[in-house]
């Protein structure tokens, strides 16, 4: 190319990526008012009393949750391992699947997840409840009922429910990229089927892992549904208490803190995951 | 190996659908009991078709998630297009983080936040009720935005850029080039993020409970229901949904596999 083509081709990115900055333009005001600012805002609440004057009495606060966002913590900890142990095997069985098959697997695994939370969550409360159908089996065996609704063991089977999906979509697509030569190669240098798991399988899945548990962690610990229906008075739950509170205006503000507690907290795990699988578009979190 | 996966996945699919049998069979249940089956009946069906707010309902999720995708659809895609021809590095991870984070942030949080700026920019107004049907568009647009950005990116990555070139060359303008050659090419994310945006906010609880006001959708109505004992009648509704979902679904994969089959004889 001459110089004088060089440059011309030069404007014409320039001129090129001014319009396309133009572009932008009506979706970046538009993340700047309903995303970034609406944080802000949670943490002016969070800071501020009722007149709007500046406290930090909302934090003093964060003592008397303390238990309940260990609970949070912990039950969707719970869930989430429980809900890996359960989706890695069955992902990685759907991989060996005939392609036709997978289609037809994954569709099926798809379709809870257009079925509202809400009546998925209730319907595993008919099943569970004191009256419910469980027990309603067992007393017609002549055996004794089973207490199992409000209790911790509910809600997280109700996590477990209501997630699975979102663990085995990205295991499976991570999964089915595992270049089978690989493993070809390991056993042709002499590992068996467990060194080819812990060796190759296992570390080629990790990007799965890791966003499937993400978004199994994050809806689990923040939610506030599932932990009312099956968890009941005994199950207390970060959600529950942000919901409580940020209803009533006098709380509000010790909601919002609330809220920005556990933003903080999930970003950063968030940030830290991230850190175990390198994603190359997407851009960085946070 | 093969057999203990068929049943593992067997066990695994019983269990994930046995609430959502329930749910079907219950709504055929004659009392209004979802825990005990008395016996056959179209009664809660008829219910339902009667049922004026289920419908009002209906009718407002419907409504909703069309503008909802519609809305997102267009900004999302113009700003797909915006990122992709970003030169500087930096503006656009900047960017790239910023759509990221409606799917990072627990739903709740995002909910509260939206809330809490309907209110503050409300009571800087002097309105009242400052939550509705507008509230609850900017909202669902707001989180369905990041999923036809992240659908449309890379399927523009995927193309050739000398082909807008070549058609600029041989005498289109940037803007002919665009809609002739580069969105036929991009068409297919445009669809899937579309689709997504609207499943997504059908679905949507949690942000709509905190920005509707007096509009009811129906996940919300469902909640109010779920406050006292449901009657079978919810489950109706939701069967009617689940059936529609699933023979969609059927549909969209059966008529693709025959296309592959149809593509592999020739």
């Amino acid at each position: 190319m001459t110089d004088k083509a060089k440059r011309i081709s030069a404007n014409k990115r320039k001129g090129k990526s001014v319009g396309a900055a133009l572009l932008n333009i009506p979706y970046m005001v538009w993340a700047m008012i309903f995303i970034i600012v609406p944080m802000f805002i949670v943490a002016f609440y969070a800071f501020t009393d009722a007149d709007g004057a500046f406290t930090l009495e909302n934090f003093k606060q964060l003592g008397e949750y303390r238990d309940n966002i260990a609970d949070s913590f912990i039950y969707a900890f719970i869930a989430t391992v429980i809900t890996l142990l359960l989706a890695y095997p069955f992902a990685y069985f759907v991989t060996k699947c005939k392609e036709s098959t997978q289609k037809i697997i994954m569709m099926l695994v798809m379709v809870p997840l257009w079925m509202n939370l809400l009546i998925l969550t209730y319907s595993i409360m008919n099943i569970i409840e004191a009256n419910g159908i469980i027990n309603n089996f067992l007393q017609m065996l002549g055996l004794e009922r089973l207490q199992m609704i409000n209790t911790p063991g509910a809600v997280i089977l109700g996590m477990i429910y209501n997630y699975f999906p979102y663990m085995v979509l990205p295991l499976v697509s991570v999964m089915s990229k595992i270049d089978n030569s690989l493993l070809e190669a390991a056993s042709d240098l002499g590992s068996n089927a467990v060194s080819r798991f812990v060796r190759v399988i296992l570390p080629l899945s990790v990007p799965g892992i890791v966003s499937g548990v993400t978004m199994v962690f994050v809806p689990s610990v923040s939610t506030f549904y599932i932990s009312q229906k099956l968890g009941g008075s005994s199950v207390n739950m970060i959600g529950d208490i942000i919901e409580s509170l940020i209803n009533k205006v006098a709380t509000r503000h010790v909601g919002a803190m609330l809220a920005l507690v556990l933003m903080v907290i999930i970003l950063v795990c968030i940030m830290l995951m991230n850190r175990f699988s390198d994603d190359d578009e997407g851009g960085m979190i946070v | 190996m093969k057999h203990i996966g068929r049943i593992y996945m067997g066990i695994i699919f019983a269990l994930m659908y046995l609430p959502l049998l329930v749910m079907v069979v219950f709504s055929f249940n004659e009392s209004n009991s979802t825990a005990k089956f008395t016996g056959f009946s179209l009664y809660w069906y008829e219910e339902m078709l009667n049922d004026t707010a289920a419908m009002e309902a209906l009718k407002n999720t419907l409504v909703l998630a069309a503008c909802t995708t519609v809305i997102a659809t267009l900004l999302g895609t113009v700003a797909a297009v915006g990122i992709y021809n970003m030169r500087h590095k930096w503006l656009r991870t900047g960017v790239l983080s910023v759509t990221n984070i409606p799917m990072m942030n627990p739903e709740i949080v995002m909910g509260v936040s939206l809330m809490l700026l309907f209110a503050f920019v409300g009571r800087m107004m002097g309105a009242v009720e400052s939550l509705g049907f507008g509230t609850m568009l900017i909202s669902h647009v707001t989180f369905c935005l990041p999923y036809v950005v992240l659908n449309v990116l890379p399927k523009l990555n995927q193309t050739d850029p000398h082909l807008a070139e070549a058609a600029q060359d041989l005498g289109s303008t940037p803007v002919q080039a665009f809609f002739k050659v580069v969105l036929p090419s991009i068409s297919s994310g445009i669809v899937s993020g579309a689709l997504m945006a609207f499943t997504l906010s059908i679905d949507d609880f949690v942000i709509s409970h905190y920005t509707s006001g007096g509009y009811t959708t129906l996940p919300l109505l469902i909640y109010n229901m779920t406050k006292k004992r449901v009657t079978p009648e919810m489950y109706a509704v939701c069967t009617c949904i689940f059936m529609s979902v699933l023979i969609l679904l059927l549909v969209m994969n059966i008529s693709q596999i025959r296309q592959s089959a149809n593509k592999n004889k020739k």
